[in-house]
């Protein structure tokens, strides 16, 4: 991405992502943490914020806060506590949200994006717990909100960086490495749709040269990674002009507007941030000992970053493949598994890239919803080499192994898709293609041998595609040289 | 020192309202108490563990096991102003 800040100033961003945990209850009451629910219909006088309730730690939602602390490198802090961040809003049922301020789950980590000189590390300052709060919605009754307070607690865990990311660019390449990562550790789904993924950015503009933090805006409402990465396009260039103007940034909430495709200050009732963090007295604090991570850390799986690189070596895939089979865990796990019964490797992979991901992406599904067996993709793979199908049918037959689940053989019986390779099936083509393109069989006679190939393609098509293209060149030939 | 003008704010944060009369009698009553918080802040508690809690508790943890949540009538009837399911208040964005 070139701009014209290229000049006098330098982008500096840090990113906060809350990512709600897949736990079955809530992180302080035996609620079901779920989505979609009829409103207020998963709650109860602890998340309701009731008198005289008392929250109780869900151990689930703090083992995978570790998983995701020791994934991002960081460590994990042995001694934690719980604060309250004390703040009057309507989806906040008892006027503080259960949080951790000095005392996080997690600090000083860091994830390593891809750059044009090669990696740079991006800084992880902290990761905590705290409950999510409630729903609003504003536009359904005239002069009210409506609050649904399912989403009350469920368990939230918030990975703050260092003002480390220097473009949108890096921005949008963190979040993608950062949602991958946590999609492999399986501790949420991740999806910004449903708002289990949210994220918001704080950028500031300084004058190149300098250490000192310019003035931020705080983007809110960014509902897609390309959105983040939009509104940060948009807040630099709106920030530079300001600047030079010689006028000042003042220090806002922002909130992005997709449709106009701006970002617009936040007018609400909200207060000024002042939370008058104080201990929850209502929660004990809590030891981390290092048993109890070791074995978290034994249960994490093979990271995206470090599956590149071993895909790349020991497979000998280009960056490119192995960048895509990494995308989802079962696609790169199926892969390998196709390895074990085939030494086609780049065939595999270029099926898996290609035909593969279409069936997926075409049925807006996961690979685990299609009945495909490795060792049948390799089977496929196999019948092409020994000439049984051609590369067209191949893809026809690849499309009803993903449909029925029927093993390649049974579906190449099942539609006669075999090759025809028996000399007496294919002469009778052969015989009439050379009977209508007599012209064609004149320039092959006068030594132009390349249109041998047209009438093979004329006697391919006359078979459905289920003559031998092979066998075909030499039955043509033959007849040219006898006739 | 704490003046009117921190009670009035502290106030207004936590959607107090409160008359002159009880401004000045708090602010009187909160300067006592961060009075006392100084004394306390000369103790030399360099040996002493802190302390975020005053039970000799830790690790109280709950089991990641579905309970019963209220039925939808019933917890919107803690209120009265509810709107098809949902709780009602004043509309807090413009
Ligand atoms: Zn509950």
């Amino acid at each position: 991405m070139t701009s014209s800040i290229g000049q006098k100033f330098e982008t500096v961003i840090g990113l906060e992502v809350h990512l709600q945990l897949n736990t079955k209850t809530k992180i302080f009451c035996g609620c079901a943490n779920l989505f979609g629910a009829e409103p207020n219909s998963l709650t109860c006088p602890v998340c309701l914020g009731l008198p005289g309730t008392l929250p109780v730690l869900n151990k689930a939602a703090l083992l995978s806060a570790i998983k995701v602390a020791l994934a991002l490198n960081c460590s994990v802090n042995p001694r934690v506590k719980f604060d309250r961040k004390n703040y009057y809003y309507p989806d906040l049922p008892k006027g503080y949200q259960i949080s951790q301020y000095d005392l996080p789950i997690a600090e000083h980590g860091f994830v390593m994006i891809p750059v044009p000189e090669g990696t740079k590390k991006i800084n992880v300052k902290r990761a905590h717990l705290e409950e999510d709060a409630g729903k609003l919605v504003h536009d359904m009754v005239a002069h009210s909100s409506l609050v649904d307070y399912n989403r009350t607690g469920t368990p939230l865990i918030e990975i703050v960086t260092e003002p480390d990311l220097r473009s949108s660019q890096e921005a949008y390449d963190y979040l993608n490495i950062l949602k991958l990562t946590l999609q492999y550790l399986n501790v949420s789904d991740c999806d910004m749709e449903k708002g289990s993924l949210r994220c918001d950015a704080n950028i500031s503009l300084r004058e190149k040269g300098s250490t000192q933090l310019g003035t931020k805006t705080e983007l809110k409402n960014l509902n897609s990674f390309r959105a983040v990465k939009a509104s940060l396009e948009f807040e630099v260039h709106r920030q530079e002009q300001l600047l030079l103007a010689g006028e000042r940034i003042v220090q806002e909430t922002r909130l992005w507007n997709d449709e106009k495709q701006m970002t617009l200050s936040m007018r609400s009732k909200e207060e000024a941030h002042d939370y008058r963090y104080f201990p929850e007295p209502d929660l004990v604090p809590f030891t981390i000992d290092q048993a109890t991570i070791e074995k978290v850390r034994e249960s994490l799986p093979e990271l995206p970053a470090a599956k590149f690189d071993r895909l790349r070596k020991q497979y000998q895939l280009s960056d490119y493949d192995a960048g895509i089979i990494i995308q989802d865990q079962t696609i790169a796990d199926f892969f390998e598994k196709c390895t074990q019964h085939s030494q086609e490797i780049k065939k595999i992979c270029n099926w898996i890239i290609g035909p593969l991901l279409q069936e997926i992406n075409s049925r807006k599904t996961g690979l685990a919803e299609l009945s495909l067996k490795p060792q049948d993709l390799t089977t496929l793979i196999q019948r092409v080499e020994e000439g049984v199908l051609s590369n067209l049918s191949a893809k026809e037959v690849f499309a009803l192994m993903v449909e029925t689940g029927q093993t390649p053989d049974a579906i190449i019986k099942d539609k006669g898709l075999a090759q025809v390779s028996d000399d007496s099936a294919l002469e009778g083509i052969v015989q009439s293609v050379i009977g209508e393109n007599q012209s064609v069989v004149e320039q092959i006679k006068q030594g132009k041998d390349s249109a041998i190939g047209f009438l093979v393609g004329q006697a391919m098509k006359k078979s459905q595609g289920k003559g031998n293209p092979k066998k075909f060149g030499e039955l043509i030939k033959r007849r040219l040289q006898d006739g | 020192m704490i003046t009117q003008k921190d009670v009035k704010y502290i106030a207004s944060l936590s959607r107090i309202n409160l008359k002159e009369q009880e401004v000045g009698r708090l602010t009187k009553n909160l300067e006592a108490i961060l009075h006392y918080i100084e004394k306390l802040k000369k103790v030399d508690v360099s040996q002493v563990q802190p302390t975020s809690h005053v039970f000799p508790l830790n690790n109280v943890f709950r089991e990641d096991v579905v309970q019963p949540s209220l039925h939808q009538d019933k917890a919107i009837k803690i209120s009265q102003n509810h709107h098809q399911g949902s709780f009602k208040v004043p509309k807090v964005i413009e």
